[in-house]
């Protein structure tokens, strides 16, 4: 597809998705006629955020599942979305992994155009919109997408949450939030453990322990696997930007658990 | 019904040619040019809001001199050809050299079937990934283009400054040096130009996944060892400058 040149007031101005409908390409279609849940679409499942004192957590596991079976064992959930946000998905991997593509370029391309990033709520609301589109997806064959959006607001200097329904109501959370099928017990598990003025350690600390509770309750979210050396992808976004924590740390904090866990004794 | 006059097409192209060359000579040139992280460009430019130097992609900068609304025009073209590409495909696969040759073809369609040719002359610089494969095109206003070695020079009068770029020029050389031989070249000898009414970035290969990065005023600064404008003293410039545009008869877009 090549992008010709526009007349002036013709252009598609910083609208991603608005000038790959005017190329005869609709990135968000909606599926046609009747159909059922399928269960063998792709799902991934857990991803948290909590906020601390410099930012934002946002971490997830990294199995993804076909009904009952594991088809990905090494799935990201956790993606930049640009210097100062993230977004974690859960829900239909498929309809997911393009949502994020298409909320990466259209934030890109906003900045670029504008010479200017968008607000925090601005890039908020703009999943939001890509959350309601796919809704018919949702209703039909049941290809939900249930996304995080986190991020360091430059202009409040402050870390925000932002969650999402299926049909694409928007809210922002003040402290934390969980998402996907095990986001039931990571929330219990941040709930108790989540304080105002938490630093970075803690807080690292909080979001890998309510993905390993996760773990040890719902079978499509993936522990630790230590004998692959895979671990849950946990990212941090500051006033510096967005960041991943070093897989050496977060192995080793699980690591640190197992070994407390062990000693208490496999108590449940 | 009145019949056209005849011209010869020799004599049209000419006197279009003759149009943009003289448009494009009135605003202020660019220049742009290798360095042991990548690619530096820097433009004479008064203006605070209106950008010469833009990004256009993970690796590619876009840099325009001429008629302003034009090249902002094919500034967004490109970004959104990059984009669609990277989109449709990967990242990966947004080369310069398509860019290049797509903006040659619409400046040089506007060129031959338009009464008014574009009045612009752009650059589209791609950092590689050895200094090896960093590429500077170079588009004219008829839709030409070459692909110049280690420096270009863009807009009015450009010899005399490719010229004193390219006595001092250094393979390899750091960003300081090709800032401070880069501003020199643009003033020439008879001018010192300050921190204020330059315009520069770079492509730089250790920035990161985007790697185009703005220097900024006091960066330039430190690098040109001249003290930064005070924000008075930019006031009164910028009120010095809108009262001499209040004066000027004819809205005058050259930038």
């Amino acid at each position: 597809m090549t992008v010709p040149l526009f007349p002036p007031g013709e252009g598609p101005g910083t609208d991603f998705v608005g000038l790959l409908r005017k190329l005869g390409h609709d990135p968000l279609p909606q599926p046609a006629g009747q159909g059922r849940t399928a269960a063998e679409v792709t799902h991934g499942t857990t991803v948290v955020a909590l906020r601390y004192t410099e930012g934002v957590v946002m971490a997830g596991d990294r199995r993804a599942t076909q009904a009952n079976t594991i088809a990905n064992r090494k799935m990201d959930k956790v993606f930049p979305v640009d210097r100062f946000s993230a977004v974690s998905i859960a829900g239909a991997a498929g309809p997911a992994q393009e949502m994020v593509r298409l909320f990466q370029t259209n934030v890109d391309y906003y900045e670029k155009i504008q010479g200017r990033a968008l607000s925090l709520e601005g890039k908020a609301n703009q999943l939001a919109q890509m959350v309601r589109s796919n809704m018919g997806a949702g209703m039909q064959f049941g290809l939900w997408v249930v996304p995080i959006f986190a991020g360091y607001d430059t202009r409040r200097q402050v870390g925000r949450i932002f969650t999402y329904d299926m049909t694409g109501s928007r809210t922002e959370e003040t402290d934390f939030d969980t998402s996907g099928s095990g986001g039931r017990d990571a929330r219990t598990t941040i709930k108790l453990g989540w304080r105002e003025g938490m630093v970075r350690d803690d807080a690292v600390e909080l979001a890998i322990q309510s993905l390993y509770e996760a773990a040890d309750e719902d079978t499509a979210t993936g522990g630790p696997d230590v004998v692959r050396g895979i671990y849950p992808m946990v990212a941090l976004v500051t006033a510096q930007g967005y960041q991943a924590v070093d897989e050496a740390e977060v192995a080793e904090r699980f690591r640190a658990i197992i070994e407390r866990k062990s000693a208490e004794g496999h108590r449940p | 019904m009145s019949m056209p006059f005849y011209v010869a097409p020799e004599q049209l192209m000419r006197d279009k040619a003759d149009y943009a060359r003289k448009n494009i000579a009135r605003g202020r040139p660019l220049v742009a040019t290798l360095y042991d992280d990548g690619i530096l460009i820097t433009a004479e430019n008064t203006s605070r809001t209106l950008k010469k130097i833009s990004e256009i992609y993970d690796r590619i900068a876009f840099a325009g001199v001429g008629k302003a609304s034009e090249f902002d025009a094919l500034r967004q073209n490109g970004i959104s050809n990059a984009e669609v590409t990277g989109y449709t495909y990967s990242r990966e696969d947004v080369e310069a050299r398509s860019l290049a040759n797509q903006y040659a073809q619409i400046i040089g369609r506007v060129f031959t079937h338009e009464m008014k040719p574009f009045e612009v002359e752009i650059l589209v610089a791609e950092l590689g990934h050895t200094a090896e494969e960093d590429r500077l095109f170079h588009i004219f206003y008829d839709g030409d283009w070459s692909d110049d070695e280690d420096i270009a020079v863009l807009g009015g009068d450009p010899d005399p400054i490719a010229e004193r770029l390219r006595s001092s020029f250094k393979k390899g050389w750091k960003l300081e040096e090709a800032v401070k031989a880069s501003v020199s070249a643009l003033a020439g000898p008879d001018r010192t130009l300050t921190p204020d009414v330059i315009e520069a970035a770079v492509l730089g290969r250790s920035v990161g996944r985007r790697a185009f990065r703005r220097l900024e005023e006091a960066e330039l600064a430190k690098i040109l060892g001249t003290p930064a404008a005070t924000p008075a003293k930019r006031a009164a410039k910028a009120s010095r400058a809108s009262e001499k545009a209040a004066e000027a008869e004819s809205a005058d877009e050259s930038n």
